[in-house]
């Protein structure tokens, strides 16, 4: 996906003289406009770049996540949102012959690196898919899953402790109760997304990573999500990659804007859907390509 | 196109439909036809198959058996006491010619008494002989039992119902007379064949079973399954989950594709040069076979392994790795019991494969007339299609139906392993 649309760029700006302002934009900045770095990081991104085989999907992005706050990525399909926030977890290491390079931490400490375990990182990195995975197990199992294999429980007593609370967080509890053994996949679509929500906050993540969670839900239960988004604030700092702007306004403290590999903008979510600095934020926002 | 378009109305291109809609209906008729036929064909042909092997082989289950006056005669058997010693000289056969001789005393030549004696099979004496193991109390009495006839007096018994006169054979006027007679006093019945599920090969038909062949078949498969299962899964897992994508993965994929197509007479060769003459593993044995079969159902198992391995979406492991599950607990906690269901089908598949395959266990001597029923995976044993193969190449005549039974029993292991993947597969299989 990325690459494709990385190479159709190249060739529009080739094509397109007109478009020179832009074109220098593009290729020329590694510059980022607003504010993307904050005091009190969790997590800091300094000069990431990401490729595939010989395609770059990612210049150089600087950026830092910062203490119990939401940021959202936007940006037109292709623009490697998605691929930068897999970095922050290293899912991209499943992907045969992606390579990242820069300088990535969480809490001063690096995430990639010839030493560093990928489990604990996980850990405490957590991540929602774009669509509801849940195991084909109970619902019990699929909450439980997580602190069984990092042995966080002890004994039983406290699984279920832990089960329940995560549910509770997720606001599921109350639905599924009583059908804890049930299948986690006859859940409705947006019960499987929270219940993808509780099992990934049951290994208590300081981080949690959100890939378009509510693109395949209807909009009830986009509202319950992003509630609940708001509620997870308080304990988790989140980075969610959304498509829909309405969203990113709604639920983030911070909106970081990409475009072709590059992040263009960050700033206050306010700032950047009211008034926004660079000229292709602005065109974003108000529509005219995405 | 777009320029007859423009010069056609609607009322015309909506006749040129129609018409064109005639001959595409009659197209998808015809194809529908050629379907119908071949499907057809098919269930022809295997219905032909089944007849004629049933109508063949199911004689096989009967044998006929001649009713007897014997008495344990010591002065005829030359014993006077019964022991482990005694009982390997005494002479049995001297007791059924003795009672045979009784039921027909009008026999006197000596050509007539031959006749006579051929009546009943030569293997009759070691019932008697088991008999008067188990019961010595026997000796001196007279009891009256059931022995198996001669293979040539089934087969003349068994034609009778096809036609008045029968199949004679070697069978003389003189014998089919007293066959006659016994049948019609009710001295000679036919009754459910035991041997042929109790006893190993035999020269003489009617002492012939399959039961050292199955168990040969048994102890084959119980290897091959044993080693070929958790190799193949294992490579498979291998193969799809932590190696690279290079020419070498490339190369050893299409190397496995290869090898599922090697006529398998060329893996007899390799076991013969191989386990046989290096590893100098004993000739005829399950053993070999076992291995032999292995190298031949890897590759089915490795590649329907991959399949099922392919076709677990990509998400669940995903959701696994995101929780910080290691690649290995992914696997074996989410993968694996996804694409079992589909790993058991294909091992079950290669199992019935390597089942009915004949040829690599000529190379590696399990072709050879084994009588003894083997009782672990190195004694000398044959398998059940070597044991068809070997029955048919057989002159008597009482081999043909014997041949057809065990196609009989053979195929009916075959339907119900398949019949057990496809149940199995059903019950295992989740949906997510």
């Amino acid at each position: 996906m990325d690459t494709m649309t990385l190479d159709a760029a190249g060739q529009t700006a080739a094509s397109q003289p007109e478009s020179a302002e832009r074109e220098a934009v593009d290729t020329n900045t590694s510059k980022t406009v607003g504010k993307p770095f904050c005091d009190d990081a969790k997590m800091r991104m300094r000069n990431v770049n990401v490729f595939y085989g010989e395609t770059q999907a990612i210049h150089d992005i600087s950026l830092d996540i910062g203490c119990n706050e939401v940021v959202a990525m936007i940006g037109p399909s292709g623009c490697g949102k998605s691929t930068f926030l897999r970095c922050l977890n290293r899912m991209n290491d499943t992907i045969e012959d992606c390579r990242v390079e820069g300088e990535l931490t969480l809490d001063g400490e690096p995430i990639y690196g010839q030493k560093v375990d990928v489990v604990p990182l996980r850990a405490r990195v957590g991540m929602v898919f774009q669509k509801p995975n849940p195991f084909p197990k109970s619902i019990y199992e699929n909450v439980a899953y997580g602190p069984k294999i990092h042995g966080i429980a002890r004994r039983r007593a406290e699984l279920d402790e832990i089960v329940e609370n995560s549910l509770r967080r997720a606001g599921l509890w109350n639905e599924v109760k009583d059908r804890l053994d049930q299948p986690g996949t006859g859940l409705s679509g947006g019960q499987q997304q929270r219940l993808c929500i509780a099992r990934a906050i049951a290994v208590s993540p300081e981080v949690i990573l959100m890939d378009e969670p509510c693109s395949a839900l209807d909009p009830i239960a986009t509202a319950r999500i992003e509630e609940l988004i708001n509620e997870l604030r308080e304990n988790y700092t989140i980075a969610i990659v959304t498509h829909s702007m309405q969203q990113a306004a709604r639920v983030s403290q911070r909106t970081a804007y990409f475009h072709l590999g590059r992040l263009v903008e960050v700033n206050d979510t306010e700032t950047v859907f009211t008034n926004p600095q660079h000229e292709l934020t602005e065109a974003y926002i108000t529509g005219r390509f995405g | 196109m777009t320029d007859t378009n423009r010069n056609l109305t609607q009322e015309q291109v909506r006749q040129r439909i129609e018409q064109h809609l005639a001959s595409r209906h009659r197209k998808e008729k015809v194809f529908r036809g050629l379907g119908i036929a071949s499907v057809a064909f098919g269930i022809l042909a295997v219905l032909v198959l089944f007849t004629d092997i049933i109508s063949k082989g199911s004689g096989a289950f009967v044998q006929s058996a001649i009713q007897l006056e014997v008495t344990y005669d010591p002065l005829v058997l030359g014993i006077d006491k019964v022991d482990e010693e005694s009982l390997t000289w005494a002479n049995f056969t001297g007791v059924i010619r003795e009672a045979l001789r009784e039921r027909f005393p009008k026999v006197q030549s000596r050509s007539e008494k031959r006749e006579l004696y051929s009546l009943v099979s030569s293997g009759a004496p070691f019932t008697l002989r088991k008999r008067l193991q188990s019961d010595p109390e026997l000796l001196g009495k007279t009891q009256t039992v059931w022995l198996t006839a001669d293979d040539d007096v089934d087969t003349f018994v068994k034609s009778l119902s096809d036609s008045k006169e029968g199949f004679r054979g070697r069978t003389s006027d003189q014998k089919a007379e007293w066959i006659q007679q016994l049948i019609d006093s009710g001295e000679l019945k036919k009754r459910f064949n035991t041997t042929f599920f109790t006893q190993g090969d035999s020269r003489e038909p009617e002492q012939a079973g399959i039961r050292a062949a199955l168990l040969g078949s048994f102890f084959t498969l119980l290897v091959t399954l044993v080693l070929s299962f958790p190799i193949g899964v294992a490579a498979a897992i291998y193969l799809e989950e932590y190696a690279p994508k290079n020419k070498w993965t490339d190369l050893i994929e299409v190397n496995i594709n290869n090898l599922a197509a090697v006529p398998s007479i060329v893996f007899g060769l390799l076991g013969l040069a191989i386990f046989i003459n290096f590893f100098e593993l004993p000739r005829s044995a399950p053993l070999v076979g076992g291995l032999v079969l292995t190298l031949m159902t890897l590759p089915t198992i490795i590649i329907s392994s991959r399949a099922a391995l392919k076709a677990v979406p990509p998400s669940i492991r995903e959701a696994a790795l995101g929780l910080g599950a290691s690649r290995m607990q992914t696997i074996f906690h989410h993968v694996l019991p996804l694409a079992m269901p589909g790993m058991l089908t294909g091992a079950i598949i290669g199992m019935a494969q390597a089942l009915g395959e004949t040829a690599p266990l000529l190379m590696i001597g399990m072709v050879a007339f084994i009588v003894d029923v083997p009782t672990g995976i190195t004694d000398p044993a044959t398998v059940l299609p070597v044991q068809i193969f070997l029955w048919a190449d057989s002159p008597e005549r009482a081999f043909v139906e014997r041949t057809s039974a065990a196609i009989m029993v053979l195929l009916s292991f075959l339907i119900a392993m398949n019949t057990a993947a496809v149940l199995l597969r059903k019950k295992l299989e989740r949906r997510w």
